[in-house]
């Protein structure tokens, strides 16, 4: 079975400023892959190029999806593609509704697969039942998207809307930032429930901590735009204990060399 | 100003007019008519040399020139269907004279008088000649002088003390010839502990020019509460110059929104004065503007005593070569200590040829009061649509779904269904890929 993701030797910059200097990486389904690093190592950059976001250009590389080249497609394609990203900081958006929102969503994915609308009654099942998985309280569904809602309460809403809309990769950046450890652990088991075999993740994360609940495949270490290192769940728990900062010394070191 | 060539066309109307009108009231009315007329006489058309007409040339509109309404233009009942209101009583002025055929009875309590001006002047002089043309300023303002000098028909509702009328009334004004001027004439008065509500909107069944220039009154008792809601959406070609002049009394509520959604040259004075203790008015407004159309909202609200609340949201969405004045004023008199009031305009760009002016204004001469006021000209936030657009929704529809959303703000204070519904439908069909925005809000 051939890779959902791969990314070779990617190159990405915003404002003329290189932030990613060279990623490669390849995602086959069904893993979990962490990529962890310090601030301002490109983590976030990388989801976003990866999502599709304009303001960041892509200077060289490839990036294959499901063997097709990424960089080309819109975000609206990608996602209807089945690439979804949970935000860092979800967007608060007045006067639209989360759950009528989620609905046109879903149907623009549906419709892209040659599939019917969903009516009214499916949908509302499937939503009390993906709100379920992340302990979300029903009055959430009727206010506009994200507006007034607690840190926590955004990022569960942001793997509700992942749960509802099922891609085949998920890109979650930071979610675990502000979080307590029981909306932590309510997060971490909404994203266990959807791992399946033909369904991948990438967890960036800062912190160890999210991948006890949520075990990676493979943890990366990204330090200035590139992977450092590559390992096992257990590399985690060596940076838990010694931080970045050896990392970013070797980094330093071959640079200078 | 002195008279000059330009204003010629109209000042010739306006003397036919103030001269030749019948007057049922035998006397007062043909009296403030011909008020107007010399006030219009001497003050002209305003220019852009004046501070309240800075960024709004009347020119265009000077310069050209129409005719009196014909009183003979037939329309059928299918022609205003789509123009009226379901769980409303419609009455239809077509070029501003009033059509009885086209028109339903209102179903209003014993004593109410909702009808026609001309019926209410020979019905009910002296409770209408009491109020008539006692708020708006025809001294000042060029155009209510013009309005009133041409004063001949209109709208008049008269609620008495203590009767709530339930049916939502809506006056229906229909532009069905092209090149025709039309003044209309509304005066409501509601009596202490009444309660009514208006809708007032403007049509045209044509693409050509049309000059509408109503002028309407709002006289509200102690305790009466009036929602009026006021639809300006005639056609690209349209000039529509509208004034507005509230008087409330002791712990009265008004509640009045303004949606200008069509004409060439679009201009809303709004004045309020509050002029006893405990009132509360709100003057909300939606502005779309295309193409090159202009709308000018011009408010006053005047804090004459303490303890009154006034709130003002205005918020405009700008697209092609479109503009939009907002020049809101609030004043509170040295007596109006514990004036409460909020004032904001907001305007979206959608196009980089548009451009929006917006002049809040504060000017306070009490010490114990909370006065607020912004405005903001800005653009569709791109994060909110890379948010959108990152779930699946094309960037087309997020950007309509983010305009809808700034709009509804607005409209979704529409307390009747049926309007409020219309004004939604107005944006799906405005909005590209509206039927995503309709499936998503």
């Amino acid at each position: 079975m051939s890779a959902i993701l791969e990314i070779k030797d990617l190159c990405a910059s915003v404002e003329g400023n290189e932030i990613l200097k060279g990623i490669s990486l390849t995602i086959n389904p069904g893993e979990v892959h962490a990529i962890m690093g310090p601030n301002g190592s490109g983590k976030s950059t990388l989801a976003q190029v990866l999502a599709g976001r304009e303001e960041y250009e892509i200077t060289s590389g490839e990036v294959l999806y499901k063997t097709e080249d990424l960089t080309d497609m819109d975000p609206e394609e990608r996602a209807r593609e089945g690439i979804f990203l949970a935000f860092q900081y979800p967007v608060e958006i007045p006067g639209v509704s989360n759950t009528y929102f989620l609905k046109a969503a879903l149907n623009a994915i549906r419709k892209h697969r040659g599939e019917k609308e969903i009516d009214a009654v499916d949908f509302l099942r499937l939503v009390r039942e993906k709100m379920k998985l992340v302990h979300m309280d029903e009055s959430l569904l009727r206010r506009p998207v994200n507006e007034g809602f607690s840190g926590g309460e955004k990022k569960r809403n942001e793997i509700f809307h992942m749960a509802v809309l099922e891609p085949t990769l998920g890109l979650l950046d930071e979610t675990d930032s502000g979080l307590d450890i029981d909306a932590l652990k309510v997060v971490a088991e909404g994203v266990n429930v959807l791992r399946q075999d033909d369904r991948s993740f990438v967890v960036i994360t800062h912190y160890q901590r999210l991948l006890n609940y949520i075990v990676p495949d493979f943890v990366h270490v990204l330090v200035d735009g590139r992977i450092v290192r590559s390992g096992g769940k257990e590399l985690a728990l060596e940076l838990e204990e010694k931080g970045y900062s050896w990392l970013e010394a070797e980094v330093g070191a071959l640079a200078t060399a | 100003m002195q008279a000059t060539a330009e204003t010629s066309s109209f000042l010739t109307s306006a003397r036919e007019a103030s001269a030749q009108l019948p007057d049922p009231t035998g006397g007062p009315l043909a009296a403030l008519r011909q008020r107007g007329f010399e006030r219009f006489e001497a003050l002209g058309f305003p220019t852009t040399r004046m501070e309240d007409w800075r960024s709004t040339s009347v020119a265009p509109l000077a310069q050209s020139s129409f005719v009196a309404a014909p009183r003979d233009t037939k329309l059928a009942p299918e022609d205003i269907a789509p123009h009226t209101y379901a769980g409303t009583c419609s009455l239809v002025f077509v070029d501003g004279v009033f059509s009885t055929e086209l028109s339903s009875q209102p179903d209003v309590p014993e004593g109410v008088f909702a009808g026609t001006l001309q019926d209410a002047l020979e019905q009910r002089p002296a409770e209408v000649m009491k109020h008539l043309g006692q708020y708006a300023r025809l001294d000042e303002q060029a155009f209510v002088a013009l309005g009133t000098s041409h004063l001949q028909d209109g709208f008049c509702f008269l609620i008495p003390k203590g009767v709530v009328v339930e049916q939502a009334l809506h006056v229906l004004f229909v532009s069905a010839t092209p090149g025709v001027a039309a003044y209309p004439r509304l005066l409501i008065v509601a009596g202490e502990n009444s309660q009514a509500t208006l809708v007032e909107s403007y049509v045209a069944l044509h693409e050509g020019e049309g000059f509408n220039g109503p002028i309407s009154e709002f006289a509200l008792d102690a305790n009466a509460v009036v929602d009026h809601y006021k639809i300006q959406r005639e056609n690209l070609s349209t000039f529509h110059i509208a004034t507005q002049q509230v008087y409330q009394g002791r712990s009265s509520t008004l509640r009045s929104h303004s949606i200008s959604i069509g004409g060439r040259l679009v201009r809303n004075d709004a004045n309020g004065v509050l002029d006893a203790e405990g009132i509360s008015c709100t003057l909300n407004g939606l502005y779309l503007v295309d193409g090159d159309q202009h709308v000018d909202n011009h408010m006053r609200v005047d804090h004459a005593k303490p303890n009154c609340y006034s709130h003002e949201l205005y918020k405009g969405i700008l697209d092609g070569g479109g503009r939009s004045v907002f020049n809101g004023l609030i004043h509170v008199h040295p007596d109006a200590q514990k004036t409460d009031a909020v004032q904001s305009n907001r305007n979206l760009l959608l196009s980089s040829n548009s451009l929006a002016s917006s002049n809040p204004q504060l000017e306070i001469f009490a010490d114990d009061v909370r006065c607020t006021h912004g405005s903001t000209i800005g653009q569709l936030d791109e994060d909110a649509i890379f948010y959108l657009r990152s779930r699946g929704i094309g960037d087309a529809a997020a950007r309509s779904l983010l305009t809808y959303a700034f709009a509804s703000d607005i409209i979704e204070r529409i307390k009747i269904d049926s309007v409020r519904e219309e004004m939604e439908e107005f944006l799906f069909h405005r909005l590209p890929h509206g039927e995503i925005v309709r499936q998503a809000v």
